[in-house]
């Protein structure tokens, strides 16, 4: 290209702008078509369930606590990754992740398997007082969690926008949920997520050094 | 706009007195937004930065917390800080370069006010979790409906502007900020398509492995258009203007600005190295990173050739030193990130405190830094005086500045380097040699020093502010007369179709 047709583009606003909004669309769509095209045809395999009311409160008590700021949920596929975390993650994994829970830093372990791994009492004493049972930890105390009491209201409100979305709750689903969270702190919920975290979604069959993650020290 | 444009030509005169001035006003309104908020982002970096290191800083106070006040420094320092100096150079240069008053004085003031409420509605709402927990991202659905209104008005004015221009050429600077307005725009859209659920709640559209491609998308293209493009049209404006003689190679502006923006979008899979994300999205994510080393050096190197035979004024002009560093960051850290794209150095660095170092020589090295320069650089003009306040505080600011980067850069290399290591290594039977905690316990040390580095950067605000508040003596009293724009005299004819 001659420099003059530069100098034409420069002369002119709108083939400008034009050109610069074309320029910059064909990367991301180049990358984003496919995988939305993929992603609608792969459906979640049968194992892969949409979070539970109780867990599906947890998961939304994650997001708005910022816990993904420090934790990631993205076992990637290196073997000391999986030596210390456990079979790397898949992308089936996260089909019901609404936002994804990758991550970008960790200041704290992943927690993408970290369901089972610890007893319900010392998750709860873990986030009231980390350094109650980690001396040596940075991460905050969430102790305001124990008092506040989820909505069964919003919870169904939730569900029902999901649904929309494409995550396959039932009506009985939706009607049964204010039973499942009635009296639930977002602490309760809060746990219920964690310890459900890579339970029961793991690839089949599970193998590549799960010990490790099962005995691991944090 | 045709009937405006034939009315301004009627104006025109060639000889006669000027009949414009230039809209100084809503800039010295940004210029104020972006000391004030500059102020308040790195504030709470510093006392993210101290909670890291003393956990228990927030006293049990929720909103407190560093989870909830992490977003509260990102988007206080990219879009406030960054946004409000964005904004308010981009009219500067716009009228400047196009000798033309700024379009729409009502609808100008109106991106001031409404990018504020934009910026004060997220800071007061991220901390008490209303979050969408994305990124960059966070404001909730009202915000981002806000942002693009405010986006599309910032558009707006900025093109009715160049279509008033009595310049023929438009100016590379104008570039990168169109290309930085309608990139920005796209992204904030496309990334933040929600279903809500209440005022305060709200579903992205995407889930799993294709909002993580969205969002990295989006992610990796605000620091390119954001934080690089616009910067980059400070840097094309100012530099120039601060080393008193032309740029570089034009030509060589130009080339540069069509490989970066095309070649930008395309590297963003390189946050989401070993994923889950399909391998081939991976690889070409590697690819672009490595081609984009070129455009960004090219622009760094043009920068920096500006300022050949005048060295010498460099050493006693602040605001040069300012962009002069800038400048060697941003080749710095535009190198460090391509090879951060590498997926064996991913491998190790990701997910570690490189990642931080990485962010802040660019934010820190390049976006504070050649913002720091060009304000030094506006203010006198656009606050009608011969120059800054004090020069010896502008010396401070710079020292403060660059020892306090410095600091918080090493620190954070080495922390960083010293967990992926950590974090890999295996002992002669192939069992893991530490412990997650091992690692955090090794680095806290460079947690503080990274703190203190950051105190000496927020000390350099305040210098700055201090400044920048005797400097606007005569805006205060009012006394300050408006800039009539220069009316070039063979005056070129007005594109029709614009
Ligand atoms: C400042 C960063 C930070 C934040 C924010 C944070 N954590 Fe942590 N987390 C850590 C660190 C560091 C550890 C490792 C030391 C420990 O066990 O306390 C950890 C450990 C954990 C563990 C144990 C993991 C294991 O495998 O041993 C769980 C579970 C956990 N965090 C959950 C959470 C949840 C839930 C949240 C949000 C409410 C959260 N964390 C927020 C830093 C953080
Ligand atoms: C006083 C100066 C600053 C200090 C002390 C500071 C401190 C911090 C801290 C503590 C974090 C969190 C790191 C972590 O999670 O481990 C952070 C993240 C971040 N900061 Fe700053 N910061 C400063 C200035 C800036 C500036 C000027 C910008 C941009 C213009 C910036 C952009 C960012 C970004 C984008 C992140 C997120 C990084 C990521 O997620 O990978 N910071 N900063």
């Amino acid at each position: 290209m001659a420099y003059r047709h530069f100098e034409f583009i420069e002369k002119h606003a709108w083939t400008l702008g034009i050109l610069t909004a074309v320029m910059v669309s064909l990367g991301g769509l180049a990358e984003i078509t496919p995988l939305f095209m993929e992603a609608h045809a792969v459906k979640a395999p049968a194992n892969v369930k949409p979070y539970d009311p109780l867990r599906l409160a947890g998961r939304d008590v994650y997001v708005a606590e910022g816990c993904y700021l420090c934790h990631s949920q993205m076992i990637r596929a290196l073997r000391f990754e999986t030596q210390r975390y456990g079979h790397y993650s898949t992308a089936e994994e996260s089909v019901y992740d609404r936002p994804f829970q990758w991550g970008s830093k960790r200041t704290g372990p992943d927690l993408a398997r970290v369901g089972g791994k610890y007893s319900d009492q010392w998750q709860r004493m873990h986030l009231m007082d980390p350094r109650s049972v980690v001396p040596q930890s940075n991460m905050p105390s969430y102790h305001w969690l124990a008092d506040e009491k989820i909505d069964p209201k919003d919870i169904q409100a939730r569900m029902r926008v999901l649904r929309e979305l494409g995550d396959p709750y039932t009506d009985a689903d939706i009607a049964a949920a204010p039973a499942a969270v009635k009296g639930k702190t977002k602490m309760d919920a809060l746990i219920a997520y964690l310890q459900g975290l890579g339970i029961k979604n793991e690839p089949q069959p599970p193998d590549d050094g799960h010990e490790a993650a099962a005995t691991g020290a944090p | 706009m045709v009937i405006a444009a034939a009315s301004l030509r009627n104006d025109i005169v060639p000889g006669s007195s000027p009949v414009e001035y230039f809209n100084d006003h809503v800039v010295r309104l940004f210029l104020l937004a972006s000391a004030v908020w500059g102020i308040a982002g790195m504030l709470v970096g510093m006392y993210a930065a101290a909670e890291l290191t003393w956990p228990g800083l927030n006293a049990g106070i929720p909103w407190m917390t560093f989870s909830h006040i992490r977003p509260d420094h990102t988007f206080g320092v990219i879009f406030a800080f960054g946004g409000s100096a964005l904004m308010g150079t981009c009219y500067y240069v716009a009228q400047r370069t196009c000798h033309a008053r700024l379009a729409f004085d009502r609808l100008a003031e109106f991106t001031f006010w409404g990018w504020q409420l934009v910026c004060v509605l997220a800071m007061f709402t991220m901390p008490f979790g209303i979050t969408q927990g994305k990124e960059y991202a966070e404001p909730e659905w009202f915000i981002d409906i806000l942002i693009a209104i405010v986006w599309v008005s910032f558009g707006t004015v900025f093109f009715a502007t160049l279509a008033r221009r009595r310049i023929r050429h438009i100016y590379v600077a104008n570039w990168y900020y169109g290309a930085f307005i309608i990139a920005v725009g796209l992204l904030h859209i496309v990334n933040n398509l929600a279903v809500p659920v209440s005022l305060v709640k709200s579903y992205p559209i995407y889930s799993g492995v294709v909002d993580a491609m969205v969002e990295w998308w989006y992610g990796h293209n605000a620091v390119a258009f954001f934080l690089t493009a616009g910067f980059l049209g400070m840097m094309y404006y100012f530099v120039p203007r601060q080393a008193q003689q032309p740029l570089w190679s034009y030509r060589f502006s130009i080339v540069n600005f069509w490989a970066l923006i095309s070649v930008y979008m395309w590297a963003g899979a390189h946050h989401l190295m070993y994923t889950a994300l399909p391998d081939w999205v991976q690889s070409v994510g590697m690819a672009f990173s490595l081609v984009l080393l070129m455009p960004s050096w090219g622009s760094a190197a043009n920068g920096l050739f500006t300022f050949n035979g005048v060295w010498h004024r460099v050493v006693r002009d602040p605001a040069a030193k300012f962009m002069v560093i800038a400048l060697v960051f941003y080749a710095a850290a535009t190198f460090e990130g391509s090879m951060m794209a590498v997926k064996t150095v991913n491998s190790l660095s990701h997910y570690t405190d490189w990642t931080i170092a990485h962010v802040h020589s660019g934010s820190l090295g390049w976006v504070a830094m050649i913002t720091i320069g060009s304000l030094y650089a506006m203010a006198p003009r656009a606050l009608g005086r011969p120059a800054m306040h004090s020069h010896k505080a502008m010396e401070l600011h710079f020292w403060l500045h660059v020892t306090g980067t410095f600091l918080y850069v090493a620190a954070m290399w080495t922390a960083g380097i010293t967990e992926g290591m950590m974090w890999r290594a295996t002992q002669p039977d192939g069992a893991l040699t530490y412990s997650f905690l091992d690692s955090l316990i090794a680095i806290r040390p460079d947690y503080f020093v990274r703190w203190f580095g950051g105190v000496l950067i927020w000390l350099g605000m305040w210098v700055m502010a201090w400044n920048l508040w005797h400097t606007a003596a005569d805006a205060r009293k009012r006394v300050i007369k408006p800039i009539p724009v220069p009316i070039p005299v063979t005056v070129a004819p007005l594109p029709a179709a614009l």
